[in-house]
């Protein structure tokens, strides 16, 4: 089996796997990194949003081999040790999680964003697809906000 | 822990009078408690006060609730609640009761905390596993949590308290009248003060006959009742959070399970089973009641396993079945109304909910791990006792060698009463000879998963000089699955129940959850299930977010009927004061009434249930039928004694999501045994973009008891967005989720 070199948090790892195993299962039972979560493993409710290069990706169809060489970042590389980042503090002060399930990526799919566009519009907020079952989309635009402000 | 050793304090109940408390020493070296509350309940007599003063005819759920039959149920153990003060100066409890992120461990935190005098930061809550001496006091359902412990947790924590203060005056040699308790600690009137934890030992074996202690009054709360944060919000933003998946159980390998291609289908053979257990990282297969289990070294291998078997299956139990033979079926048993429309004006209508998947976020999963002389069980589950007891018969195993770890779970609304999941990964670790850790995929979660029973609905009011004179509401549903304990629940409390003749459980669950709010005269309301096997289960708000849905949806029609505003209406038609408040503050609030522009409109809905009522507003762009957009709600709720309010909001929050995705978009359309949608682009619960930005949330003042909160969102949100969307666009919806194409291509079977 060929052997992938990636950082994951600023850690490097080396995995032997098939070059097409999707990287939230080689994160997951592998690596036991397990903040970012499997909701339908298809790219449709970005439980797993989890950032390739800073840019957010979904490990759940994202070849292994992709990463080779590459910064992947999941939930909990985000806080720089004790020290949140604003997304995740504006997520506190709006206590936005219910289960928390899909909130991994829901804060992944908003750095990303903030990333991007520093003050989003509510249709870019719109435009984040990451299903919340506990319906949280209120104070998840909110912090969003928030967040921005901060930033 | 060791026996309880009894010793006797005796306490003093709260507002509901003078009650006898005995206290029990858990044998430990620190201070750990259980408490025992001798007298029952006192719920179903204050409900039946309230009851005689409503006018009109008190319907059985007036009388007595869900909730209040769960209450009586759970009181002879009510008392087994654990609560430890550590060395450290901490507190922990344990709750018997499911977090599926309804804030429930927060909410008692709170409690405890509060009693103690503790930083709420010092309070731990974990789950307890299952404990069969709860009997029936250990099921997380009804919005019944904090119903059912506000007034034990309390008793338990101010025990604690009283105790503790009782130590720190023997140790100073001071009476402990003249003691207070502030930031965990005792404070003598000199300034000295003691830490809980440096007291902690001496309180566990201290003899304190006569000792006595009762919870502060409800008005020296200084925590209770304001907006709080979860106390699990970091580790949920972090990453750390551990779900039942995330858990490291030695040995425990990823398993998937192959499904039939139709509900209940049966194994008849594995036609490659050689070929897939070469396949790479396969560990081993098995094939189980369910299906054909595929265990490998990473999750993704064990699907590729198993969408790689060939396996010849036998039939399931509705393989002919489909949405419309559904639908007939339901009509056909409905049944008759008793009042003919003859020489009185009257509104009819008949409306169709759809069948709706519990789809949490995280899919059916557990961790279980079978030998020879014992089992142990991870999973998120509101029925630990009776999944306890189911699974121990199916792996062949004494219940006292089954241990049943409760996790904290991706959400539930409904769906982890039953414990699925947890009976096959024990099913599948026995056949493997291994511990198993069992994830569902989102097909099969949708697919062979539980959902709320589709429905139909025949309602009739006839109305003569401005009052409503009979009001019928005729259910048929496919019936609905209560096996997780309520049966006996129900059958223990039969000869209390405000029900007469002879009703299935359903029938006894619909009557004790559903009423009418308003004063209509003569209200009969009745439901018929049909017997279909399928995998179902309660929903949140059972029945009534389609049952009070539609109703909400006819008063409007009434309204109109009768020449009335449907606020007008309603308040004129409420029972009591309270209610007419709730739905004031949000006519005033959300500006009812106001000049909306072409396709967009306003509704509204109210739902009382548990003692808790609410009103619901929203605003609605409809300009595309096809494409409604809830743009604005204005929600009020009155729970009698919100705890948090904060977490009370976000309930609300989900019971208005939940309202938004089942009445305009979500659904599981069922075709030859099985459900089309397989996945969240197919089931349309909604998104971001579905969501309105203007959300505001008013929660009344405290002033009585705590009613229940955690579904009561959910079906006067239904009403309101149904009656802005028929407002908008003059279409007098009848089926719901009202835009229900199939506008996808299903997953293959
Ligand atoms: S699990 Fe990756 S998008 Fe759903
Ligand atoms: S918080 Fe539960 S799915 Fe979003």
């Amino acid at each position: 089996m060929p052997a992938y070199t990636f950082a994951v948090n600023g850690r490097t790892v080396t995995v032997d796997a098939p070059a097409d195993m999707p990287l939230l299962w080689v994160l997951r039972d592998r690596l036991g990194v397990t903040g970012p979560k499997y909701g339908c493993g298809i790219d449709v409710c970005k439980a797993c949003t989890s950032h390739l290069d800073g840019e957010a990706i979904n490990p759940c169809v994202v070849a292994v081999s992709e990463v080779a060489g590459r910064e992947v970042t999941t939930i909990e590389g985000l806080a720089d040790g004790d020290a949140l980042h604003p997304v995740q503090e504006a997520w506190l002060e709006q206590d936005v999680a219910q289960c928390g399930y899909c909130q991994p990526g829901q804060i992944m799919a908003a750095v990303a964003l903030l990333r991007k566009t520093a003050n989003p519009t509510d249709a870019e907020i719109d435009a984040i697809q990451n299903v919340c079952r506990c319906g949280t989309y209120v104070r998840i635009r909110e912090a969003i906000k928030r967040a921005a402000a901060k930033m | 822990m060791g026996d309880p050793t009894a010793s006797s304090t005796e306490l003093t109940g709260g507002a509901v009078g003078r009650r006898r408390f005995l206290t029990f020493l858990v044998a430990a070296p620190t201070l750990t408690l259980a408490t025992t509350d001798l007298a029952p309940d006192s719920a179903a007599a204050a409900s039946v006060d309230v009851a005689a003063g409503l006018p009109g005819l008190p319907q059985p759920a007036d009388i007595m609730d869900l909730g209040d039959v769960l209450i009586l149920a759970g009181t002879p153990t009510a008392h087994l609640l654990v609560l430890e003060v550590t060395e450290d100066g901490e507190a922990h409890f344990e709750l018997p009761r499911a977090e599926v992120g309804q804030g429930i461990t927060t909410a008692v935190a709170m409690l405890v905390a509060e009693e103690l005098d503790l930083p709420l930061a010092k309070v731990r809550v974990r789950l307890a596993d299952a404990r069969p001496e709860l009997l029936m006091n250990q099921l997380t359902g009804g919005s019944n949590t904090i119903r059912s412990v506000y007034g034990p947790v309390r008793r338990a924590a101010a025990a604690a308290r009283a105790r503790l203060v009782a130590a720190a005056g023997a140790r100073w040699d001071l009476a402990p009248g003249l003691l207070a308790t502030r930031d965990g600690a005792v404070v003598a009137p000199d300034g000295r003060t003691a830490s809980y934890g440096s007291l902690t030992s001496l309180a566990a074996t201290l003899p304190l006959p006569g000792l006595t202690a009762k919870p502060k009054p409800e008005s020296e709360h200084t925590l209770v009742g304001t907006p709080t944060s979860r106390v699990d919000a970091r580790a949920m933003v972090t990453g750390a959070m551990r779900y039942t998946l995330d858990l490291d159980v030695a040995g425990a390998m990823p398993t998937m399970v192959r499904r039939p291609p139709t509900i209940n289908g049966t194994v008849r053979s594995v036609d490659n089973e050689a070929e897939v257990r070469a396949m790479p990282g396969v560990i081993d297969l098995a094939v189980v009641p369910t299906g054909v289990a595929v265990m490998a070294e990473t999750f993704g291998q064990a699907q590729d396993a198993k969408d790689a078997l060939d396996v010849t299956w036998n039939g399931g139990t509705v393989d002919s079945l489909s949405d419309a033979g559904i639908r007939k079926r339901l009509r056909a048993a409905a049944l008759p109304f008793a009042v003919p429309p003859l020489l009185t004006r009257y509104v009819d209508a008949e409306f169709d909910f759809a069948f709706v998947s519990h789809a949490p976020l995280e899919t059916n999963c557990a961790i279980a791990d079978v030998r020879e002389d014992r089992a142990e069980i991870w999973a998120g589950l509101k029925s630990p006792i009776v999944a306890r007891q189911t699974i121990a018969a199916a792996i062949g195993l004494p219940e006292g060698r089954v241990t049943v770890h409760v996790r904290q779970s991706g959400g539930s609304f409904g769906r982890r009463l039953f414990f699925d999941g947890a009976l096959e990964a024990a099913q599948i670790s026995k056949a493997m000879a291994r511990p198993v850790k069992l994830m569902w995929s989102r097909i099969d979660d949708m697919r062979h998963g539980r959902a709320r029973p589709a429905t139909h609905h025949k309602i009739r009011a006839t109305y003569a000089l401005g009052r409503v004179l009979t009001y019928e509401h005729r259910v048929a549903a496919v019936e609905t699955d209560l096996r997780h304990g309520l049966g006996e629940i129900l059958t223990a409390t039969a000869a209390g129940l405000p029900v007469a003749g002879n009703l299935s459980f359903a029938q006894t669950v619909f009557l004790t959850t559903v009423k009418v709010p308003y004063d209509f005269g003569v209200v009969t309301e009745l439901l018929n299930e049909v017997p279909l096997k399928m995998h179902t289960a309660s929903w949140r708000s059972v029945y009534s977010a389609n049952t009070r849905g539609a109703e909400e949806i006819l008063v409007d029609e009434l309204a109109k009927k009768m020449g009335r505003d449907p606020v007008a209406f309603r308040r004129a038609f409420l029972k009591t004061d309270r209610q007419r408040r709730v739905l004031d503050k949000v006519a005033a609030e959300g500006d009812w009434g106001r000049a909306m522009p072409a396709g967009f409109a306003q509704g509204v809905g109210f739902h009382d249930e548990y003692q808790s009522c609410t009103a619901c507003l929203v605003e609605i762009d409809a300009r595309d039928p096809g494409e409604p957009r809830v743009v604005r709600a204005v929600i009020a709720a009155d729970v009698g004694r919100p705890i948090n309010p904060r977490g009370l909001e976000a309930q609300l929050l989900g019971g208005l999501t939940d309202a938004i995705s089942t009445t305009l978009r979500a659904g599981l359309h069922i075709d030859r045994g099985l459900p089309l949608e397989g996945s969240y682009s197919q089931f349309h619960y909604a998104r971001q973009k579905d969501s309105p930005s203007d959300v505001r949330i008013f929660i009344m003042p405290a002033g009585g008891e705590p009613g229940g909160a955690g579904e009561l969102g959910v079906p006067a949100a239904v009403g309101a967005i149904a009656n802005a969307y028929a407002r908008a666009t003059g279409i007098r919806p009848r089926s719901f989720p009202i835009n229900f194409d199939v506008d996808f291509t299903p997953f293959p079977r």
